[in-house]
């Protein structure tokens, strides 16, 4: 019975500044985790897709195909892929950051070839009517209109990466996922409620950052910008696996 | 691969297939979970879904509910649930269930709210009710996309759902964790497997169902955009751009 008082008056908050000042290096340290492995496994699947979707776009037929591979890999849940890779890459970073790519595969090729295929008609006409070649065409033309697309993937892709880095805590390197699994295991309020809301900041900072890139590297959708409504990218409204 | 037979071995063992622990058992908690879990889902999200997408507002709600969702981690949610103190299958289901929420009622959304107004226009010029606008023409010619938000939301559950087994929950995910905090990797291993054979075996099954609920007349046009996995393009939703191409010449416009 005095036990239970005991435990029931010990202070528990959700949100302690004095966790923060007493744990800031390792918070930090398990942010900057969190952060680069984010960035690196966005990088490495952009680098991927980007080829994909143009060969998907320039081979109709193996558009589907592509698709249908991406989109079962994202079926898989995370927890059993880390599972199936951890024998093979072993436990740490590199399973991880294998997964994170995998997911995020499947958004920035699907939303690069939509991307792609929704340049207008007319604009690919007039482009081969000046004697654009392919190559040209797909470098010069089509992928500059489809940048709007792309950085709505790379938007999208980033943010659920983020969420996901979390998951890695069954390998032992889940950025802040481990900090919350830590205080999961250890009771402390504080030390799960501060790694969600970092979780969340860092998702929201990231997004807002590839918005102003995406911003920066369409100068000319400014104008029309201001004139119309926001329209948001298509693919972003409906949600389809 | 001295891995890959430990997970076979540990797959063809009877033992491990019967009893509370078995992998029949945590099969069947696992599919119940995600039934409860959709299930609440379903409960939330299609009315709202029907609601703002018949309404004709709400399309940026769908959006940034299903934006910011997306940011906040599975496990987040499941710890903070834990550590306060809701353990085991209801909280699971629960948590599951907010997961499941956005693409069903974005799909809602978007899928009523893209119906093809001149069809909305005949169908009131017919004399039809708001009411049954909504449900002879609006909620048919929706289905497709409804269908789609439902299948993404029932998947992602059965994906979240093995999360819950690091804060102990059970299900398939039992495996894998305990298998990994054992470190005996073969038993992760076969975990993963059945894991990941479960989420295809249901997303089959339900695109399959996905495709008899839909009405006919829509199938064939469904069919031909389920290769690029996005909405067909509908007449309806082709429209904001319609709207937008005077402004900006750069903006993809549907063709002549």
């Amino acid at each position: 019975m005095p036990s239970g008082q005991v435990v029931a008056t010990v202070a528990n908050p959700w949100f302690s500044w004095d966790y923060l000042e007493r744990n800031g290096s390792d918070v930090l340290r398990y942010t900057q985790q969190h952060a680069s492995l984010t960035v690196q496994a966005v990088l490495i699947a952009f680098v991927v897709a980007l080829p994909l979707a143009a060969l998907a776009h320039a081979r109709p037929r193996l558009a589907g195909p592509v698709l249908a591979a991406t989109g079962v890999l994202y079926t898989v849940p995370s927890l059993a892929l880390f599972a199936v890779l951890a024998p093979v890459t072993g436990i740490g970073r590199t399973t991880v950051l294998i997964g994170l790519v995998l997911y995020a595969l499947l958004v920035l090729v699907r939303n690069t070839l939509a991307g792609l295929q929704g340049v207008d008609p007319a604009v690919r006409d007039a482009a081969r009517g000046m004697g654009y070649g392919r190559l040209r065409l797909l470098l010069g033309v089509e992928l500059p209109q489809a940048v709007p697309a792309v950085v709505a993937g790379l938007r999208l892709a980033t943010v659920s990466t983020v969420a996901l880095v979390t998951v890695g805590v069954v390998v032992g390197y889940g950025g802040l996922g481990q900090l919350m699994f830590r205080g999961f295991r250890s009771n402390y309020h504080a030390e799960v409620m501060t790694a969600t809301v970092l979780c969340l900041v860092l998702a929201l900072v990231a997004d807002l950052a590839l918005a102003l890139l995406g911003r920066a590297l369409t100068p000319w959708r400014r104008a029309s910008a201001a004139a119309t409504p926001p329209a948001t990218a298509p693919q972003e409204a409906a949600w389809t696996s | 691969m001295d891995v890959l037979t430990e997970a076979f071995q540990w797959l063809n063992d009877p033992l491990n297939w019967t009893g509370r622990q078995g992998v029949l058992a945590l099969t069947r908690t696992h599919l119940e979970v995600s039934a409860v879990a959709v299930a609440i889902a379903l409960v939330v999200a299609l009315p709202v879904g029907l609601w703002l997408g018949h309404r004709g507002r709400g399309a940026t709600v769908g959006v940034v509910v299903a934006n910011t969702t997306r940011a906040l981690p599975t496990l987040a949610l499941l710890t903070l649930l834990a550590a306060t103190g809701w353990f085991g299958n209801t909280a699971t289901a629960l948590a599951c269930a907010v997961f499941a929420v956005p693409p069903i009622l974005a799909n809602a959304v978007t899928g009523i709210g893209g119906v093809d107004p001149d069809a909305r226009d005949a169908a009131r010029g017919l004399g039809m009710s708001g009411a049954r606008v909504m449900w002879s023409v609006e909620v048919p010619l929706a289905v497709p996309l409804i269908a789609a938000g439902i299948r993404t939301g029932a998947v992602q559950v059965l994906a979240t759902v093995p999360l819950a087994a690091l804060v102990g929950g059970t299900s398939l995910g039992t495996v894998v964790v305990s298998g990994f905090a054992t470190q005996r990797y073969g038993k992760a291993l076969a975990g993963g497997i059945l894991v990941a054979g479960l989420c295809l075996l249901v997303e089959g099954l339900l695109a399959v169902l996905e495709r008899v609920v839909t009405p006919r007349g829509l199938r064939s046009r469904t069919r031909g955009a389920s290769s690029d996995t996005r909405p067909g393009p509908r007449r309806g939703r082709a429209l904001p751009v319609a709207v937008g191409a005077p402004g900006g010449s750069n903006d993809p416009a549907p063709s002549p």
